[in-house]
């Protein structure tokens, strides 16, 4: 009978992580990785494959990390997921592979921990041959090299197209460089992983917002295959009286300027970030979770999160919900803010908010909040975040003529393949709305395949 | 990378600076801005694209804290790691008829080309060009074969009529009775500007400069009150009518960073005394 319990991971101390930007989780070493892929079962029918959008072979990995063999561990996992080191590291696993592990419906005992094992493995580094030569004369153009971009290029790649990825920012990662901070993901991991993904061939061209630098009609002219992963990366604010106030953010403008430009090295890097002493951040997902924390570690000496629903409807990560308590954060329930209050220099300083208590359900399936009459207060604070959702990029409506969108404007792509129109596919948060980035992983693996096959069709 | 193809100072903290670009000249039109980082610790500097050509663009920078500093200060040879453009709307260039450009100090620099496509498309054009002295009175000789009629103003009186752009404009008005008003300037200007027409309820285009950080409608630093409204200017904008713009608000958003600017720059003279010394 195997072991009830994961082998816990070591994490930094909560009094030393509030002032540094080092990864909180520390991973596994050889023995707790060993130690714990032995808990694996290795199920011949093995559910826990149907839980990972991408189909990872996870009782191959683990068996070849049982047998001490890296290598191969290393190849099965980049079969299926060309990003390892960072799924390892965010993947919501509990809601996925890790949900259908048959140890974990043992009662009393937790399912083998995959992602962990992912990341263990991932971290040795292990270079493998890799350089794929085009030997398919074709030419296919991603748009954004976020997750769900970097896969379908990866995977068309290893297929032998030549693949070219048009980037807006300087560097490629998506939302895992500009908006998921170090402490949780560090940048290095990414431009490791980003790294594999050149060394399979693809080209990769920087600076350019396609719709806006050049003409998305010219991509599609000149490529015989598109694919549009582009995110979901417009920032929603609450729209309450005050909300152009100095000091109230986006958590896409706050995080950013930290993570993105490197903030939190400021001066020695240009780009300045606010920090002050009283800090409202509002939401209660795990953007709002990675603000708060960032927040306190660039030094505000109380980070206040206000949640108009309960505990309850949290949906943030309750890990990274723990880490944020652990960390000081302190977290105000059925609070809604309905107005921002300034000074005579446009500077907020304080926040008029109302109690809330929850009703019926709504379509969300979670209980309606209510404001409850005469309930105003004003909580003082010198600075906001509001971390809400984000919504697709205007420029998409503009700069996309050709792509049909659907009532969210997102845009409204086939489920099973990614397809839009003839040669043009589209994946992950652009198609989704704010989702996951396994799940993004998975969109472009199956465009890719989609891709593949259109091509090879057409001829 | 991008390289620095020339470099000439046209006012005393005043470059115009043309850099290597494969292809911003094949969609740039007037009215729209690139966006800048010099070096891998750099800040996203947006500057508004005053011309483009085969293979080059053109800006016209003002020196005025850390980042633009160093701009300014690199020679021909050098390079910077990152351009991204064209960004923002063009202006909506068409023929009006009789139309007024005012430009203010540096902004003086991004109202040419839409002087010049205007004129081209067939507008008689008026234009006032101010700053506060002579010696910052930039590219007037550029602008005079697309304008019909020039009126020139300084802070000191040292050249055309002494004040701001505001006095010559009200004898435009009163004189041409103009059907548009463009002007790029200190917001300051384009506040007082934009307060003039709507008195005299012509429509006036401002291109606003509000702090940015992408440029791509992603963050939201760049909101402004238009109309009411939440407009992103590097989406929605630049361009807006001047008279429906929250100035007051605008202006304070501007000076939100004035402390950590001030850090940047001295940290950046410091270093720059050590190196020299
Ligand atoms: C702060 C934060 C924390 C998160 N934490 C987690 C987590 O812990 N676990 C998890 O699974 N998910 C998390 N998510 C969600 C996850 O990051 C996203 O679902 C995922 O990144 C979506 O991937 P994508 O490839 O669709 O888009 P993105 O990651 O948004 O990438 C899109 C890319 O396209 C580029 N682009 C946009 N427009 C253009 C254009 N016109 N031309 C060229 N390029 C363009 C963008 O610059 C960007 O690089 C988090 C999200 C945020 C914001
Ligand atoms: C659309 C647009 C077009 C512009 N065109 C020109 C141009 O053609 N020529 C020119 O000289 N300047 C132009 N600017 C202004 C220029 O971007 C700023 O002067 C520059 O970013 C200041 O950087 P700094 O580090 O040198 O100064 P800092 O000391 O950092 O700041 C000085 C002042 O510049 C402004 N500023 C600072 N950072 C930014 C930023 N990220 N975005 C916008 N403004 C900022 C603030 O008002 C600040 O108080 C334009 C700005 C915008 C938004
Ligand atoms: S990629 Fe994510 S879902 Fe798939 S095995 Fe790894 S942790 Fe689980
Ligand atoms: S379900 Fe759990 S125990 Fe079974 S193979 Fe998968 S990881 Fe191993
Ligand atoms: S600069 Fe970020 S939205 Fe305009
Ligand atoms: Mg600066």
């Amino acid at each position: 009978m195997a072991e009830k319990f994961k082998v816990r991971m070591r994490e930094l101390d909560p009094s030393e992580r509030v002032n540094s930007f080092e990864e909180v989780a520390l991973g596994y070493t050889k023995e707790e990785a060993i130690a714990e892929a032995k808990r694996c079962l290795q199920c011949k029918h093995k559910p826990c494959v149907s839980g990972c959008p991408v189909g990872i072979d996870i009782p191959g990995f683990i068996k070849a990390l049982r047998e001490d063999d890296i290598e191969k561990s290393t190849r099965i996992l980049k079969d299926a997921n060309n990003l390892p080191a960072i799924c390892g590291r965010v993947c919501p696993q509990e809601k996925q592979c890790e949900l259908a592990c048959v140890v974990g419906k043992i009662p009393g005992s937790e399912p083998v921990a995959i992602g962990r094992l992912e990341r263990f493995v991932a971290d040795q580094n292990i270079s493998l041959e890799t350089a794929v030569k085009p030997s398919v004369n074709k030419r296919v153009a991603v748009i954004g090299a976020g997750p769900a971009g970097l896969t379908a290029a990866a995977d068309l790649a290893k297929e032998g197209f030549s693949v070219t990825v048009f980037e807006a920012f300087h560097t490629a990662g998506g939302v895992l460089v500009y908006g998921i901070p170090e402490f949780r993901l560090p940048k290095e991991i990414v431009a490791k992983e980003v790294e594999f993904v050149k060394s399979l061939g693809v080209e990769f061209r920087f600076n350019q917002i396609i719709g806006r630098t050049i003409p998305f009609e010219e991509i599609k002219n000149e490529y015989d295959a598109v694919f549009i992963g582009i995110g979901a990366g417009a920032p929603r604010f609450m729209g309450i009286p005050g909300s152009n106030h100095n000091n109230i953010f986006s958590s896409s403008e706050y995080l950013t300027r930290t993570n993105l430009m490197k903030a939190y090295l400021f001066p020695l890097y240009d780009t300045p970030v606010k920090i002050k002493d009283r800090v409202a951040v509002i939401g209660a997902g795990n953007v709002t979770m990675d603000a708060a924390r960032t927040v306190k570690r660039l030094g505000a000496k109380e980070v206040h999160v206000v949640y108009r629903r309960s505990e309850e409807e949290m949906p943030a990560r309750i890990e990274e919900y723990h880490h944020a308590v652990e960390e000081g954060i302190i977290f105000h329930w059925l609070t809604l803010p309905v107005e921002y209050i300034g000074d005579i220099n446009n500077n907020v300083t304080g926040m008029k908010c109302v109690k809330m208590t929850l009703g019926e359900p709504d379509d969300s399936g979670r209980r309606r909040p209510i404001q409850i009459e005469g309930s105003e207060f004003v909580m003082e604070v010198d600075m906001v975040i509001e971390a809400i959702g984000q919504t697709p990029n205007a420029i998409l409506k503009a700069g996309f003529p050709a792509v049909r969108l659907n009532k969210w404007g997102s845009i409204d792509a086939d489920e099973a393949s990614g397809r839009v129109d003839e040669g043009i596919y589209a994946g992950g948060d652009i198609v989704t709305g704010s989702a996951t980035v396994i799940e993004a992983m998975g969109a472009g693996k199956r465009s890719a395949r989609a891709i593949k096959s259109y091509l090879l069709r057409k001829g | 990378m991008y390289a620095v193809l020339s470099k000439k100072r046209i006012a005393p903290d005043t470059y115009d600076i043309w850099l290597s670009h494969p292809d911003i000249y094949r969609y740039a039109k007037p009215g729209q801005f690139l966006i800048i980082r010099i070096d891998e610790f750099g800040e996203r500097i947006p500057l508004t694209i005053a011309s483009a050509e085969k293979d080059r663009v053109r800006v016209i920078v003002k020196a005025v804290g850390k980042s633009t500093y160093k701009l300014c200060a690199m020679n021909e040879g050098e390079s910077v790691s990152d351009i991204v453009g064209p960004l923002g709307n063009p202006s909506e260039i068409e023929k009006l008829g009789t139309v007024c450009v005012v430009g203010g100090g540096v902004g003086i620099a991004p109202l040419f080309p839409v002087a010049r496509a205007l004129k081209a498309a067939g507008n008689e054009v008026i234009g006032i060009l101010g700053a506060a002295n002579k010696d910052h009175l930039i590219m007037v000789d550029e602008f005079r074969p697309f304008l019909d009629r020039l009126y020139l103003s300084t802070d000191d009186g040292s050249a055309g009529i002494k004040g701001t752009v505001t006095n010559p404009l009200k004898e435009v008005i009163a004189d041409y009775s103009p059907v548009t008003i463009w002007a790029i300037g200190p917001m300051v200007m384009m506040k007082f500007v934009s307060l003039l027409a709507s008195q005299n309820d012509i429509p006036c285009w401002v291109s606003l400069n509000p702090i940015m950080v992408d440029g791509t409608g992603m963050c939201g630093a760049c909101r402004a009150e238009v109309g009411g409204e939440m407009k992103f200017a590097c989406v929605h904008g630049p361009e807006f009518d001047g008279r429906l713009v929250n100035w007051d608000e605008l202006i304070k958003r501007q000076y939100q960073y004035r402390e950590e600017e001030r850090v940047a720059l001295e940290k950046y003279v410091r270093e720059l005394g050590e190196k020299d010394g």
